[in-house]
């Protein structure tokens, strides 16, 4: 996999940046509909609901990058992983700003109650602050002053995908089959996060063979 | 209780007469010549129909809802709520063509002298059809404002001569899922029904509504025949509707019976009753902007004067 000292870095200069711009479109397109008043019959539901989708896409895709690793045996996956990771806190970010500033139009004392006594909104207010340092842990010299302890908080990830899943199956009126769906990836990525047994290949030598 | 009447309405809801008026002419005119008329560029709806649909005959103008500025055909016609063809806002719009509206026939039984049956082009003639410009608030906080062409509800039911022993009724949406997609998933509990106690659906602002913006109703708001209950929210108002019971004792109703602490039977518009997983103080109207500011909901959704006294020894908290 290692490649000699004097290759061009794709990753770095062409495989992140391409993923970078890739990420942004759905926040320029709602950009651009915010601008043209081109975001349908109501504007505040789809900025709402298209950074939730967003934020959770690309939650399960952070979690998805150590599955893939292990599947591929390339290591290159994980060099997405902090990228994806800050978009979702972006996504979830915005969509939370969508909440304070456009639904709840700054009632302060409103929004208290509202994290208070509605258990959705509970679950996502939970979920956005336990991401909060995640996002700001992101950089390598906090990884490097955290050391070990880096690696159990941003474990945090998964505990932020599941109130995000719960989150959706709480808000959602009568069709649950959305967020079932979300609920199904998240359920395999967790799986192969706690047996990573089950996505190492069999040995393919004759001894492995014989003793089945 | 808190009782809001119409001088509470935002005056950004309600256009100069000048504009209304032209509003009009325009829309007279696009019927009359059958042709649409929509603005270019991207953020263009289109605010009147295209004239595809059957012009309703005769229509008689009200002064329901005069000076109410209209929302875009667009907006009333491509964001619906109706499960049968989807769950999407723009579902219904896409799918709905699959439902054939004629011939059409609405049942009535029940608890009258004269049950039977009534086709749509009965209907059509029948009743004189009178053009009502309502408010429609969903109970997901948001509204437009629809000039439904229609009739009072209490036309029709007195033809079947309900008896006393009558204080319900209840309405019952088609059940077909080779017509409507929507039924062959459980997400709810087909067909859909709902139902109105016998003063409310004798109530003259109570309509069956046949049309909108002077066409016969596209599918995806309920064709052929659909109640317009406005001072309930949306969900109230059933769509497609085959069959009219006259009843004694409440009706079950589809959103009661699938969340009773979220949807209760009266379903008065009432900003003080929160949702559980919102609140009802403030709503937004259809077509207006992303920073736009939410208005407050009236209570009955602004036909307090003339609908309160129905309720008026009722603890709304509990009868919500
Ligand atoms: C990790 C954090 C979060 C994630 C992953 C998330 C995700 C989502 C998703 C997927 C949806 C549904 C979108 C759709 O129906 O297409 C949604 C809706 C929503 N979220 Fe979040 N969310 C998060 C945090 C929050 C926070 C902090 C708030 C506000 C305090 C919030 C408020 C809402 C609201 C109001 C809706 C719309 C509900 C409705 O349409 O009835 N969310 N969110």
């Amino acid at each position: 996999m290692d490649r000699p000292e004097h290759a061009f870095p794709w990753r770095r200069f062409v495989a992140k940046p391409l993923l970078f711009g890739a990420a942004l479109i759905p926040f320029g397109l709602l950009v651009h509909g915010a601008a043209v008043g081109d975001l349908g019959a109501n504007p505040l539901e789809r900025v709402t609901h298209t950074t939730g989708d967003w934020g959770l896409r690309f939650l399960l895709l952070t979690l998805a990058m150590t599955p893939l690793r292990q599947l591929t045996a390339w290591s290159g996956w994980l060099t997405f992983r902090r990228m994806l990771g800050l978009f979702a806190f972006f996504y979830v970010s915005l969509h939370f700003l969508t909440w304070i500033w456009l639904d709840q139009e700054l009632r302060w004392a409103n929004m208290l109650a509202d994290i208070a006594k509605r258990p959705f909104v509970t679950v996502g207010f939970v979920a956005w602050l336990l991401l909060l340092p995640l996002a700001l842990t992101s950089t390598r010299a906090m990884m490097r002053r955290l050391g070990r302890h880096w690696k159990r908080l941003h474990r945090t990830v998964y505990a932020v995908a599941v109130l995000g899943v719960l989150h959706f199956l709480w808000l959602v009126k009568a069709d649950l089959l959305e967020p079932l769906i979300y609920a199904a990836v998240l359920f395999v990525l967790l799986l192969v996060r706690w047996r990573p047994g089950l996505l190492k290949r069999p040995p393919l030598s004759t001894r492995a063979l014989d003793a089945r | 209780m808190l009782i809001r009447r119409h001088g509470d309405i935002r005056s950004s809801e309600i256009t100069p007469a000048d504009v209304y008026a032209q509003r009009r002419a325009f829309l007279k005119a696009a019927a009359a010549a059958g042709v649409g008329a929509a603005l270019s560029g991207p953020a263009a709806a289109l605010v009147a129909p295209a004239g595809q649909r059957d012009a309703i005959a005769g229509v008689v103008e009200t002064p329901h809802g005069r000076g109410l500025e209209l929302t875009d055909y667009e907006f009333v016609t491509q964001y619906n709520n109706f499960y049968e063809f989807g769950t999407d806002k723009a579902d219904p719009a896409e799918n709905a063509h699959t439902l054939r509206t004629r011939p059409w026939n609405v049942v009535v039984d029940g608890e009258c002298e004269a049950p039977g049956e009534i086709g749509i082009e009965d209907i059509l003639t029948g009743f004189t059809q009178e053009e009502r410009i309502y408010r429609l608030r969903c109970v997901e906080a948001w509204a437009m404002v629809v000039p439904w062409i229609g009739f009072p509800l209490g036309d029709l039911l007195r033809r079947f001569k309900p008896t006393s022993r009558a204080n319900y009724v209840r309405f019952e949406t088609l059940l077909d899922p080779e017509q409507m997609p929507g039924q062959r998933r459980a997400i709810l509990d087909w067909p859909y029904r709902e139902g109105l106690r016998m003063d409310e659906a004798m109530h003259p602002l109570t309509i069956l509504a046949t049309g909108l913006y002077g066409e016969v109703l596209p599918n995806q708001n309920g064709a052929p025949l659909r109640l317009v209950v406005p001072w309930k929210y949306g969900f109230k108002s059933i769509k497609s509707i085959v069959r009219i019971s006259f009843v004694h004792g409440v009706p079950e109703t589809t959103w009661w019976r699938m969340a009773p602490d979220e949807y209760g039977f009266y379903a008065n518009v009432n900003p003080s009753v929160d949702h559980p997983r919102w609140s009802q103080a403030r709503h937004r109207v259809l077509g207006e902007g992303l920073f736009s500011r939410k208005h407050e909901t009236p209570m009955f959704n602004g036909y307090a004067d003339q609908v309160a006294h129905l309720y008026k020894d009722m603890d709304l908290r509990k009868f919500y």
